[in-house]
């Protein structure tokens, strides 16, 4: 078993027909023939792209593809309003790309979400895998091992350092979420320990979080009492200027908040191990399944 | 993107936000016309500078007729004006705001921003004006009011009424409690109508005569939706900015300068934060952040290559990547072009892992750039080597 994805997932892509959704499209039904089985473009609707069926809307590629899960590459000013349509479709698990979406285009999306069928991972996120099952997102599926170690985390590259580490040590992953560097997300560190905790499939896991935000030190306590496996932490950004924001828009110590030192000590406090340099990150999960 | 007190007071002013009067200056007799105009015993003269902690700095004088305000004009205006905020260096004064002086009977403090943990904006309130918020929270969090704004309803009358008698204001008479709720609606329209990120009004003040206005005003925009307030990008005061950061800006770069001898250039942005905390674990200092980007070609790499070393501080570049989607052969030849267009004379670590990093392991050793051009497998490795190479320039 493994955590939101598998072999049953069916796969649309809003923006299949840009040259991001295009690529990625791609990259996903090359991995362990994710099935992509719709694209969205509307005014493109019932065209073929690259063999795949496209629709002008998310409702008809849903009728027509049986499609449960939705990954958006539409561009930002526009992205909110796909990840709405989504939504109303009551697509299952929607994964939004997108760099860049006004903050507060993101507040009603969050509001939307609230209560309905639908899960958000991201925006500004590089996707969900579970190795050997399938892929919904742009990183290297390469560098993934099938495994039992869930990975979730803020940052993008970090994460491909992270499971390359783990890779090195034999530690392949169950899945790995990356729920993105925003200030204003769907998926949170806590939904995805849920999710960790339950997936009986899972025997330890690996929280990379940045500055900025207070969602590290909920995840520390949410630990404390729902999580019952290993866990260990990496938190970039330790040497950050305060006041600056970080490239994410979400990584930014404001005044006293969202620092790094907050947030290693509450995620200690709970008994979590944190990696002491993100080169460590391999090491300290081999440490802490000991 | 930050802009200025005198901007933010014109823009929140259009939502029928009550500011007191006045106007900017670039030059000593302007601000002393400006006074004359706006008449009344008292002026203050504030230093336009988009630091905060101006006051504290020597930044704002109030001044009691003419000749006072063309002597505090005079000194402002160029100072190399000192905060908290500023750095060691301070921050040139090249623009006044002039405004009337204020009969001030109590203080406030009041903010807009967007709550991360509720993914709601909330209003942020307090009694104590003109104190740091960061200091009240700390001390005595029960000060601090709170209103969340529901995303389907938007900022309710009961809202405003509530925070309006909350903080007080009744006991400045019902003027002042009808002062306070239109100013905070304007507050609240401007936040959500110009996309700000944070709208902070400290203080707010309450005269003497019962009226309600934003003595200051900070107000800075979420770069995300810029594309959106074409008028409000032109407030962009680029002498606030760092010149490289400027630059980089110009070229799609993410790029933030700091202050030490490691020049960093990372693709993903927690990518290269991790990177500038492993420099400092073996004892350097980074130079700078860069995220190169998911799409780094030779140009970006050139180019960044090329505000990098304008630093004469730094004395080797660590070039950390990790290959996703980005092929690494693709930046190794980028680095090779790069390192011979630019004519670099400091030492370069590179770390390549991932997608074709074999390839490009063959690309560097071949590139007769032995010695300058170093290869290090692993990213603890990397640092290091980059750290011991600085240490080794002196």
């Amino acid at each position: 078993m493994t955590v939101l994805l598998n072999k049953e997932t069916k796969l649309m892509v809003q923006g299949i027909t840009g040259s991001q959704g295009s690529l990625h499209a791609k990259g996903c039904k090359d991995y362990c023939a994710t099935q992509l089985v719709a694209g969205v473009t509307p005014g493109k609707g019932g065209s073929s792209h690259d063999g795949t069926p496209v629709y002008n809307s998310v409702r008809d590629a849903k009728e027509a593809s049986g499609a449960n899960c939705s990954m958006i590459f539409v561009p930002p000013p526009f992205a909110a309003d796909a990840i709405l349509e989504a939504i109303e479709a009551e697509i299952e698990l929607v994964v939004a790309i997108t760099e860049g979406i006004p903050v507060l285009d993101m507040i009603p999306v969050a509001a939307a979400l609230k209560g309905g069928k639908t899960r958000l991972i991201g925006p500004n996120c590089p996707g969900i895998i579970s190795p050997g099952e399938a892929k919904v997102g742009i990183m290297p599926g390469h560098i993934h091992k099938k495994g039992n170690i869930g990975l979730v985390s803020r940052s993008g590259t970090l994460t491909y350092e992270a499971v390359a580490q783990l890779g090195a040590k034999d530690l392949g992953n169950s899945t790995c979420i990356g729920i993105g560097g925003d200030p204003i997300n769907g998926t949170n560190f806590i939904d995805a320990l849920r999710l960790f905790q339950d997936d009986p499939e899972t025997e330890g896991i690996v929280l990379i979080g940045e500055i900025g935000g207070t969602a590290e030190e909920e995840a520390a306590e949410f630990y404390k009492e729902y999580v019952k496996k290993p866990m260990i932490a990496y938190i970039t950004g330790q040497t950050a200027p305060p006041g600056r924001r970080m490239g994410h828009a979400g990584a930014i110590v404001s005044g006293s908040g969202g620092t790094a030192a907050s947030k290693i000590k509450a995620l200690n406090a709970a008994g979590i191990a944190v990696a002491r340099t993100p080169a460590d990150i391999g090491d300290t999960m081999l440490q802490a399944l000991k | 993107m930050k802009i200025h007190e005198y901007q933010a007071k014109q823009i929140i002013a259009q939502y029928g936000a009550t500011v007191p009067q006045g106007h900017m200056a670039q030059s000593v007799e302007e601000a002393v016309k400006i006074a004359k105009n706006l008449g009344g015993p008292v002026q203050v003269v504030k230093a336009q500078i988009h630091a905060g902690g101006r006051g504290k700095g020597g930044g704002v004088k109030v001044s009691k007729g003419l000749d006072a305000v063309k002597e505090s004009a005079t000194a402002i205006l160029g100072m190399q004006l000192v905060t908290h905020q500023t750095g060691p260096g301070g921050q040139k004064v090249k623009t006044l705001l002039i405004e009337e002086g204020m009969d001030i009977k109590k203080e406030f403090y009041f903010s807009i921003l967007v709550d991360r943990a509720s993914k709601k904006i909330v209003m942020i309130a307090s009694r104590e004006g003109g104190m740091e918020i960061e200091e009240v929270a700390e001390k005595t969090p029960e000060k601090i009011l709170k209103e969340w704004i529901n995303p389907v309803t938007g900022l309710r009358p009961f809202q405003v009424s509530r925070l309006a008698y909350a903080l007080g204001f009744d006991q400045y008479g019902k003027a002042a409690v009808k002062g306070a709720k239109k100013l905070f609606t304007s507050l609240y329209q401007t936040f959500i109508q110009e996309d700000c990120d944070l709208l902070e009004i400290n203080p707010l003040i309450v005269t003497k005569e019962g009226r309600v206005l934003a003595l200051d005003c900070k107000m800075s925009f979420d770069s995300n939706a810029l594309y959106r307030h074409p008028m409000t990008v032109e407030l962009r005061d680029l002498d606030e900015e760092d010149p490289a950061e400027v630059e980089a800006s110009q070229h799609d770069l993410n790029f933030i300068k700091l202050e030490g001898e490691i020049g960093c250039m990372v693709n993903g942005a927690g990518f290269a934060m991790a990177t500038m905390d492993l420099i400092h674990d073996y004892g350097g200092t980074p130079a700078n952040f860069l995220d190169v980007g998911g799409t780094a070609d030779e140009e970006r790499v050139e180019n960044a290559f090329r505000i990098i070393t304008k630093d004469e501080k730094v004395k080797c570049i660590l070039i950390n990547i990790f290959g996703g989607i980005v092929r690494c052969d693709m930046i190794a030849s980028g680095v090779v072009k790069a390192f011979k267009s630019v004519a670099l004379k400091i030492p370069v670590v590179v770390r390549l892992e991932g997608t074709n990093a074999k390839k490009a392991h063959e690309i560097i050793n071949q590139s007769g750039l032995e010695g300058k051009l170093v290869m290090v497998d692993g990213f603890g490795p990397a640092a290091q080597k980059a750290v011991e190479l600085a240490k080794a320039q002196g």
